[in-house]
C-alpha cells in the first residue's frame, strides 16, 4: 500500500501558469514534521512555477513611418481633395441658409401655414406648394412602387441568362433619359388620352372626397377643361421617372436572398409565388422600403416635368383630379425670373425646406436599407 | 408501430429464398473502375418531363389574352357604351387575368393558380414598365421625324428664324455647341475632383473620410433646381450680374460631382483588398500602388460612373434655366452671355404655339436622347465586365504573356532527373496498380 507511511497536505502553487488556485494533494512520507512543510510547499512552488520574465524597461516599439515625397503629394491632394468637395457642399448648404434666413425672420412661422405666395407683400408661406409637392409625390410612389416591385422582382426571380441582362440595361438606360423629354410626353400625349381615364374615375369613385372634381359652388365639372394640367397627369409622369431608381434598388436587396432559404422553401413544396411572399419580400423588406424612400426624395425635388404640366395655383388643392396644382420647384422655376432680393430670399427658403425635407428622406431610407439584412452588403 | 413488431427481427439485407426480387450478378471487381450492373432485359418507364414550359400552359396564356381582347372589343364596340382606349386595356387586362385564373384552375390545384397568376401580374409590370419606356423614347422620335431630315437643324441657329419660319430655316447648332461646352468645363473640375475624393475615402479614409462620405450622399439629395437657384444668387446676382455659360457650368458641377464620387466610391471599394496587400507587400508606396494596380483593376468601372454622371448631367434643365439664360445666337464663349443648353432649348421650344417650333422641339429633344443613349451605350461596352475581370481578347493577352513568361524563365521547361519532363515517358500509378 503506498500510503503507509506516508500522509497527505493540501496547498496551492501560486506560480502555476494554468492552475494557480487549484488546490494540488501532495504525498509526504511520515517523518516530514509539520512546521516543513510550508518550507517544502515553497520549493515545490519554486520548482514547478512558470518564472515571470523580467521587464526592464522593455517598451512598445515606436513605429515610424517616414513616407516617401510622392506618398506626402498623394495623401495631401486627395486630402486636399475632400477639403474641396466638402467645402463645396458646406458652401451650398450655407449659402442657402443665410440667404433664407432673410425672409425666415420676416415671416416667422407663418411660413410655414401660409398658403399665399406673394412677398412683395410680405404675406407668402410654402404651405400650399408643399401640399402638392407631396400630393403629387405620393401619387408618383402610388404608380412605382407596384411596378417597381413587380419588375424587381421579374428581374431577379423570374428571367435568366440574357433577357436578364437586357432587362437590367433597359432600366438603367431609362434612368438615364433626361426628365425633359418624359416632360414632353406627358405634355403632348398624356394630358389628351388621360382625361378620359380621369373622367371615368370622378364619375365612378366620385364618393371618394379625393376623385370628386367640384367646382367652387359644390357643383360637379365633367368638362374636359377641369380635368387638364392636374396633379394626376403630373404624378403619372414623375412615377415614371422615378421607377428605375427604386427597380435598381429592390432587385439588388432581392438577388441578395440566401439561396439556401429559397431552396429550402422550394424543397418543403412550395411554388415559387410562395416562396416569393415567404422568403424573398421578407428578406428584401428593407431594400423595398429604402428604394421607395429614395425614390420618393427624387420625386419631390423633380422639377421639369411637373412645371411643364401642371398649371399653378396658390391653395390646398385636395382634389387630385381637378386642375390646378403646385410644387416648391415649380414654384422656383416660375417666380425666379422677377425676383427681387427679398422674393429671391423667400423662393431660397422654399429651396432650402425642400432641400431637407429630400435630405431626411434620403437619409432614412440610407439607414433602413444598410440596417435590413438585404442591404447589409449592397451599396446602395 | 407496436412493440411486437419491432421486437421482430429486420428483414435481412440479402435475398431471401421466398423473395420473388430480381437478383443481379456483379462481376469480379476491378480496383479503380465504376461499376454498372447489366441492363439487358430491363425495360425502360416513360421518359419524365423536366422542361418549365409545357404546350398547355403556353396555349393558357394564348387563350386567355384572345379571349379578353375579344369580349373587350365586345364590350367597347357594340354592347356597353364605353369608351377610350385606356379603359379598352384596362378592361381586357383584368379579364385576361380572369379567364387565364379559370384555365388554369380547369387543370390544377388552388396553389399552382395562385401561383400563376402572380407570376401572369409581376411579368405584366415588367412589360408595362419596357412598354412605357419604348413608348416615350419613341413617341419623341416619331414626333420629331419631321425637323430631324433637314440638316439645318444641325447647322443653322435660330438668331435668322424666327416661330413663323418654316422647318428649313432655323436649327439647334447653337444649343449643341453649348451644351458641349458647359459639360466639358463641368467634366474637366468634376472627373480629377470626384475620382481624387474617391481615392481619398478608400485609400486613406479615417474619421475626416466618413464625414465626406456623408456629405456627398447627402448631397444626392439636392434638387437640381436649388443647385440652380444657389449659383444663381451665390454668382449671377452677386458676382458676375450677368448669365453665363460658365455659371451654368458650376451648376451642372455641382450636381454632377456627388454621383460621380458615390459611383466611383462603390466601383474602387471592389478591387479586391488582396491585390492592395500583394503591391503593399511588394514594397510598393501608396501612390504607387494606387496608380498601377488600384486605377487599372478599377478602370472600366470608374469610366462607367463618369460617363453615367454625364448622361444624367446633360440632361439637366433647370439649373441651365436659371443660370444660363435662353438665346438664340451660338455663344462660344462661356464667360460672357447667355449660352443655351439642348435640354433648354427643348422646353423652350415646346413652350410656343407654333406647330413649326414644337416640331423643332421634339427634333431637338430626339437629338438630345441619341447623344444620351449612345453615352450610355458607350458607358455600357466599357464598364461591361466588374473590376478586374478581363475580356476574352485580354485573357488571351494574359495568356500570351504567361507563356513567354515560361519559356523566358526556363526554355525547356520543368525538367526531371536531367531530362524534360514532357519528354519522359512517366507511367500512371493506377496502371502500375492495375497491374499486379
Amino acid at each position: 500500500m503506498c500510503w503507509q507511511g506516508t500522509r497527505f497536505f493540501w496547498g496551492r502553487i501560486a506560480g502555476h501558469l494554468r492552475a494557480p488556485n487549484h488546490v494540488w494533494r501532495f504525498q509526504v512520507s511520515e517523518a516530514v514534521q509539520e512546521s516543513e512543510l510550508e518550507e517544502l510547499l515553497a520549493e515545490y512552488d519554486k520548482e514547478v512555477s512558470t518564472p515571470t520574465p523580467e521587464l526592464d524597461g522593455d517598451a512598445p516599439r515606436e513605429l515610424k513611418v517616414r513616407p516617401s515625397v510622392s506618398d506626402v503629394v498623394f495623401k495631401s491632394s486627395a486630402f486636399l481633395a475632400g477639403i474641396i468637395t466638402v467645402a463645396i457642399m458646406l458652401a451650398v448648404g450655407l449659402f442657402l441658409s443665410i440667404r433664407a434666413a432673410d425672409a425666415i425672420g420676416t415671416a416667422g412661422f407663418s411660413f410655414l401655414t401660409e398658403v399665399q405666395w406673394s412677398p412683395e407683400t410680405q404675406k407668402f408661406g410654402i404651405l400650399a406648394v408643399l401640399f402638392g409637392t407631396v400630393t403629387i409625390a405620393v401619387i408618383a410612389m402610388c404608380v412605382s412602387v407596384p411596378l417597381a416591385l413587380g419588375t424587381a422582382l421579374l428581374i431577379s426571380e423570374i428571367t435568366r441568362g440574357k433577357l436578364q441582362q437586357w432587362l437590367i440595361t433597359l432600366v438603367d438606360l431609362m434612368a438615364a433619359v433626361p426628365s425633359v423629354i418624359f416632360g414632353l410626353w406627358g405634355v403632348f400625349y398624356l394630358q389628351a388620352n388621360v382625361i378620359p381615364v380621369a373622367q371615368w374615375i370622378s364619375t365612378y369613385f366620385g364618393w371618394i372626397p379625393f376623385f370628386a372634381v367640384t367646382g367652387e359652388n359644390g357643383e360637379v365639372l365633367t368638362e374636359a377643361s377641369a380635368f387638364t394640367s392636374s396633379a394626376f397627369i403630373a404624378g403619372i409622369v414623375v412615377g415614371l421617372m422615378v421607377v428605375p431608381t427604386q427597380t435598381s434598388v429592390m432587385r439588388e436587396a432581392f438577388s441578395q436572398t440566401p439561396p439556401g432559404e429559397r431552396e429550402a422553401a422550394l424543397a418543403l413544396g412550395s411554388t415559387r409565388w410562395v416562396m416569393i411572399s415567404n422568403v424573398v419580400l421578407p428578406f428584401g423588406r428593407g431594400g423595398i422600403i429604402g428604394g421607395t424612400m429614395l425614390g420618393l426624395g427624387r420625386a419631390l425635388g423633380e422639377t421639369i416635368a411637373v412645371y411643364m404640366i401642371i398649371s399653378p395655383i396658390f391653395e390646398i388643392n385636395w382634389q387630385v383630379l381637378k386642375t390646378g396644382t403646385n410644387s416648391v420647384s415649380a414654384l422656383i422655376a416660375l417666380r425666379y425670373g422677377e425676383a427681387s432680393d427679398f422674393s429671391l430670399s423667400a423662393l431660397m427658403a422654399a429651396g432650402l425646406a425642400l432641400f431637407l425635407i429630400t435630405l431626411v428622406i434620403n437619409f432614412t431610407a440610407s439607414s433602413i436599407v444598410a440596417r435590413s439584412r438585404s442591404g447589409a452588403e449592397s451599396e446602395a | 408501430m407496436s412493440t411486437t413488431e419491432l421486437l421482430e427481427p429486420m428483414p435481412s439485407a440479402g435475398p431471401s429464398p421466398d423473395a420473388d426480387d430480381i437478383t443481379v450478378e456483379l462481376p469480379a471487381r476491378r480496383a479503380g473502375a465504376t461499376q454498372i450492373p447489366d441492363v439487358t432485359g430491363v425495360e425502360e418507364g416513360p421518359r419524365r418531363t423536366l422542361r418549365g414550359v409545357r404546350v398547355e400552359d403556353a396555349f393558357n396564356v394564348l387563350g386567355a389574352l384572345v379571349a379578353a381582347i375579344a369580349t373587350a372589343s365586345l364590350f367597347f364596340g357594340w354592347i356597353a357604351p364605353l369608351t377610350g382606349i385606356a379603359g379598352w386595356i384596362a378592361v381586357a387586362f383584368l379579364l385576361f387575368i380572369g379567364l387565364y385564373a379559370f384555365l388554369v384552375s380547369l387543370t390544377s390545384d388552388w396553389q399552382e393558380v395562385k401561383d400563376r397568376v402572380w407570376t401572369v401580374l409581376i411579368v405584366s409590370a415588367g412589360v408595362i414598365l419596357v412598354g412605357a419606356l419604348a413608348f416615350v423614347v419613341v413617341y419623341t422620335f416619331v414626333r420629331g421625324k419631321d425637323a430631324l431630315p433637314h440638316l439645318n437643324l444641325f447647322t443653322q441657329t435660330m438668331e435668322f428664324a424666327g416661330p413663323l419660319d418654316p422647318l428649313t430655316e432655323g436649327g439647334i447648332f447653337h444649343a449643341i455647341v453649348g451644351t458641349l461646352i458647359q459639360i466639358g468645363i463641368a467634366l474637366a473640375v468634376t472627373i480629377p475632383l470626384g475620382i481624387v475624393t474617391a481615392l481619398f475615402l478608400n485609400e486613406v479614409g479615417g474619421k475626416f473620410a466618413r464625414f465626406v462620405r456623408t456629405i456627398a450622399d447627402a448631397m444626392t439629395a439636392l434638387p437640381s433646381i436649388v443647385a440652380g437657384l444657389f449659383v444663381y444668387a451665390a454668382v449671377i446676382v452677386l458676382i458676375t450680374q450677368q448669365r453665363s455659360g460658365f455659371a451654368a457650368s458650376i451648376a451642372i458641377t455641382v450636381m454632377m460631382l456627388p454621383i460621380v464620387i458615390r459611383t466611383s466610391d462603390v466601383v474602387l471599394r471592389l478591387v479586391a483588398g488582396s491585390l492592395r496587400e500583394a503591391a503593399y507587400a511588394l514594397g510598393a508606396s501608396r501612390w504607387r500602388t494606387v496608380w498601377h494596380v488600384v486605377l487599372p483593376t478599377a478602370r472600366s468601372g470608374l469610366v462607367t460612373a463618369v460617363i453615367l454622371g454625364t448622361a444624367r448631367g446633360i440632361g439637366e434643365t433647370s439649373p441651365v434655366l436659371l443660370t444660363s439664360g435662353v438665346t438664340a445666337v451660338a455663344n462660344f464663349n462661356p464667360f460672357d452671355g447667355p449660352m443655351i443648353s439642348l435640354p433648354l432649348q427643348v422646353f423652350d421650344f415646346v413652350r410656343s404655339p407654333e406647330p413649326n417650333m414644337i416640331a423643332r422641339g421634339f427634333g431637338a429633344a430626339a437629338v438630345l436622347l441619341i447623344l444620351v443613349l449612345a453615352l450610355f451605350a458607350i458607358a455600357r461596352l466599357i464598364g461591361g465586365s466588374g473590376a478586374g475581370q478581363l475580356t476574352p481578347r485580354q485573357q488571351r493577352a494574359a495568356a500570351e504573356r504567361s507563356k513567354r513568361d515560361v519559356i523566358r524563365m526556363s526554355p525547356t521547361g520543368p525538367v526531371r532527373n536531367g531530362q524534360r519532363w514532357i519528354d519522359q515517358d512517366i507511367p500512371s500509378p493506377i496502371t502500375e496498380i492495375e497491374e499486379q
